[in-house]
């Protein structure tokens, strides 16, 4: 073995340019592949992160009519807040929100909303809530960027909202857009409108009621309770997992083409180098090679493009994906438009794992692909090798 | 009981498939190569001189007969048999030299010692002794295209040389050389056979070469049409 890699390393770098180009193309694959990677990696990372700190904190008792997908069911979702959860969000380890349907009428046009009451001075989620607490008597609300954009609201804007109490009655209000704040994840900003607690428990006529508990403390073993539903953080960012691996999917189909490039380019110098030098085939069979050793010979020599292509990758990649990490990757149109958790600004995470699986994968589709035309010598006739006649 | 004879050859037969048909190469052949020889099988083109080279170099089998080399029955050995009587014992010289083009002088001629997976040290001080038998010490590190085509075959000797083989065998070694290169050749290969003991055996119908030989085996259609032994002194150039 170590003969085959002396000598495949001697007749790749006296192949010269052709070893090269094959390199490049192979490396390109390896980088590329890498930190596509790596952006889903961030990706997935950043989706959870945002989904923890803006929306479903350590984990979510949910009424258990709540129905996130189900307009219809959200205004009969509500029930009084259990005393144990209630005792934590006043030591503000839970963050209990009460969800109602309504429609705001921003410009005369009617919108659909779900209005959230949330405690102002809660600081579990990074809902800029504080803005919430005024006593003015205005009626305050925040929205998000999208929903700004939609509605066509600024901050300072008056806006009508509607809603039905639970008696059924419909009541309106004004309220006034105290803040707009930006997050990457669409389920706390499109058709969300949030304004105080209290006053939203008062308009709907469900005093000490909430539809969802937010929780804090991820670790701990949350009890059943009834007429509640508890939500793990797991269950609530599967969402994110399954479409993460909805998305590798589709890029498994990038990294096969570009490795399929690159194994092209191989399987052509090896069916060349093939035909080109059968002499020399026959000569290493002549000099003591049997020919199944010329085979593994042939063999070490493409795969050991890959091994090239790993260290220039290393020289070239390496100082462009740390840099790609640090900059991250700025989508080229408003991610918020995606419809799902993602950021404006993707940051690549790159595992010990995915490197050398990755390093592993290529090398040993490369040895499979080097393989497949050098069997082609185990047929050869050495006599008529030596002569260098076509086989 | 010790048998002086490197080859050994009874009734050899050797037939190709053409077609539906065969085509008969070599045809009873029946000879023997003692140690220390210097012998030519000549003659034209098709006469099977190469075919005989061929199986004697364990690189093709006999369709009939035995051919025995250094005692070993080539029509009986597996391929990693013949592979390593080729590694160990045999010294191939082609007529288009037939060296690593992307390795430099000394690589091709270290080649054959790696395969013999000698230390480092060994096959540096073997590599320098062939090449300065081939006078070609100051070209180790070129490559075979920037050497001439008389280089070329001297580091090919270097290369068949360079373990020190029982036997050679040189397929038309003089046919891509002028003739001052051939006589170099020849005359390397001759003071090699005299200090080293070592065998060749040429296929060669080439006048120069022939002048060289110490016994001339004479092929026709495949058959042995006459072998001679020279008296060499009277002969040589």
């Amino acid at each position: 073995m170590k003969l085959a890699l002396k000598l495949a390393y001697r007749n790749l770098i006296g192949a010269g340019l052709r070893t090269w180009l094959n390199v490049v193309v192979l490396s390109f694959s390896f980088v590329t592949i890498i930190w596509l990677k790596g952006v889903m990696t961030g990706w997935d990372y950043q989706s959870k992160t945002d989904m923890t700190n803006w929306e479903i904190g350590g984990g979510q008792y949910w009424h258990n009519s709540y129905d996130p997908y189900d307009p219809f069911s959200i205004n009969d979702s509500h029930a009084a807040i259990p005393e144990d959860l209630d005792a934590l969000a006043k030591k503000g380890e839970a963050l209990p929100m009460l969800l109602i349907q309504g429609s705001i009428f921003p410009e005369g046009r009617m919108m659909p909303v779900t209005i959230r009451g949330v405690d102002p001075d809660q600081t579990l989620l990074y809902l800029p809530t504080s803005k919430l607490d005024t006593t003015d008597g205005i009626v305050p609300a925040i929205i998000g960027v999208q929903m700004a954009k939609q509605s066509r609201l600024n901050e300072g804007d008056f806006v009508t909202l509607r809603w039905r109490d639970a008696n059924g009655t419909f009541d309106a209000t004004d309220v006034m857009i105290a803040a707009i704040f930006s997050a990457n994840v669409p389920a706390v900003d499109l058709g969300q409108i949030y304004i105080p607690l209290s006053t939203l428990q008062d308009f709907a006529l469900l005093p000490g009621e909430a539809t969802l508990i937010t929780l804090k403390n991820e670790e701990m073993k949350w009890p059943e309770k009834e007429g509640w539903i508890f939500k793990s953080k797991n269950e609530l960012t599967k969402q994110v997992d399954e479409m993460i691996k909805t998305k590798s999917t589709g890029q498994n189909v990038i990294y096969g083409i570009l490795l399929l490039l690159a194994m092209l380019a191989i399987f052509d110098t090896q069916v060349m180098s093939i035909f080109r030098r059968q002499k020399e085939i026959g000569t290493y069979v002549a000099l003591g090679y049997t020919r199944q050793e010329v085979v593994g010979l042939f063999t070490v020599e493409g795969s050991m493009h890959a091994v090239l292509a790993a260290l220039l990758s290393a020289a070239y990649g390496m100082p462009f994906l740390i840099w790609m990490a640090k900059v991250g990757w700025t989508m080229p149109i408003d991610a918020s438009e995606f419809g799902m958790a993602i950021a404006q600004t993707l940051y690549p995470i790159y595992t010990v794992g995915l490197v050398v699986g990755t390093v592993i994968m290529v090398t040993i589709t490369t040895a499979i692909v080097s393989y497949l035309p050098s069997r082609k010598i185990a047929k050869m006739n050495p006599t008529d090798a030596l002569r260098g006649k076509l086989q | 009981m010790e048998n002086s004879n490197t080859i050994i050859i009874n009734g050899l037969y050797k037939r190709f498939p053409v077609g539906k048909g065969e085509f008969t190469a070599l045809s009873d052949i029946s000879l023997n190569f003692a140690q220390g020889e210097f012998t030519g099988l000549i003659g034209p083109s098709g006469s099977g001189k190469t075919t005989l080279l061929n199986i004697i170099g364990s690189l093709d089998v006999p369709t009939e007969g035995e051919v025995l080399v250094l005692g070993r029955s080539i029509g009986k050995l597996n391929a990693r048999e013949a592979a390593r009587l080729r590694k160990e014992s045999l010294g191939f010289i082609f007529q288009s030299y037939n060296l690593l083009a992307v390795h430099t002088v000394y690589e091709n001629v270290e080649f054959p010692l790696l395969l013999l997976r000698l230390s480092a040290s060994e096959r540096h001080k073997m590599v320098l002794d062939a090449l300065e038998w081939v006078g070609l010490t100051d070209k180790i590190k070129s490559k075979p295209p920037q050497l001439s085509g008389g280089q070329c075959q001297r580091v090919a000797i270097a290369r068949a040389m360079v373990k020190k083989p029982s036997l050679v065998l040189a397929d038309e070694p003089t046919a891509n050389l002028d003739a001052a290169n051939s006589h170099h050749i020849l005359q390397t290969m001759e003071t090699l056979n005299r200090e080293l003991k070592t065998t060749f055996v040429f296929a060669t119908h080439d006048d120069k070469v022939i002048s060289y030989l110490k016994r001339k085996i004479y092929l026709l259609d495949g058959r042995v049409d006459k072998d001679e032994i020279i008296n060499h002194n009277s002969l040589k150039p």
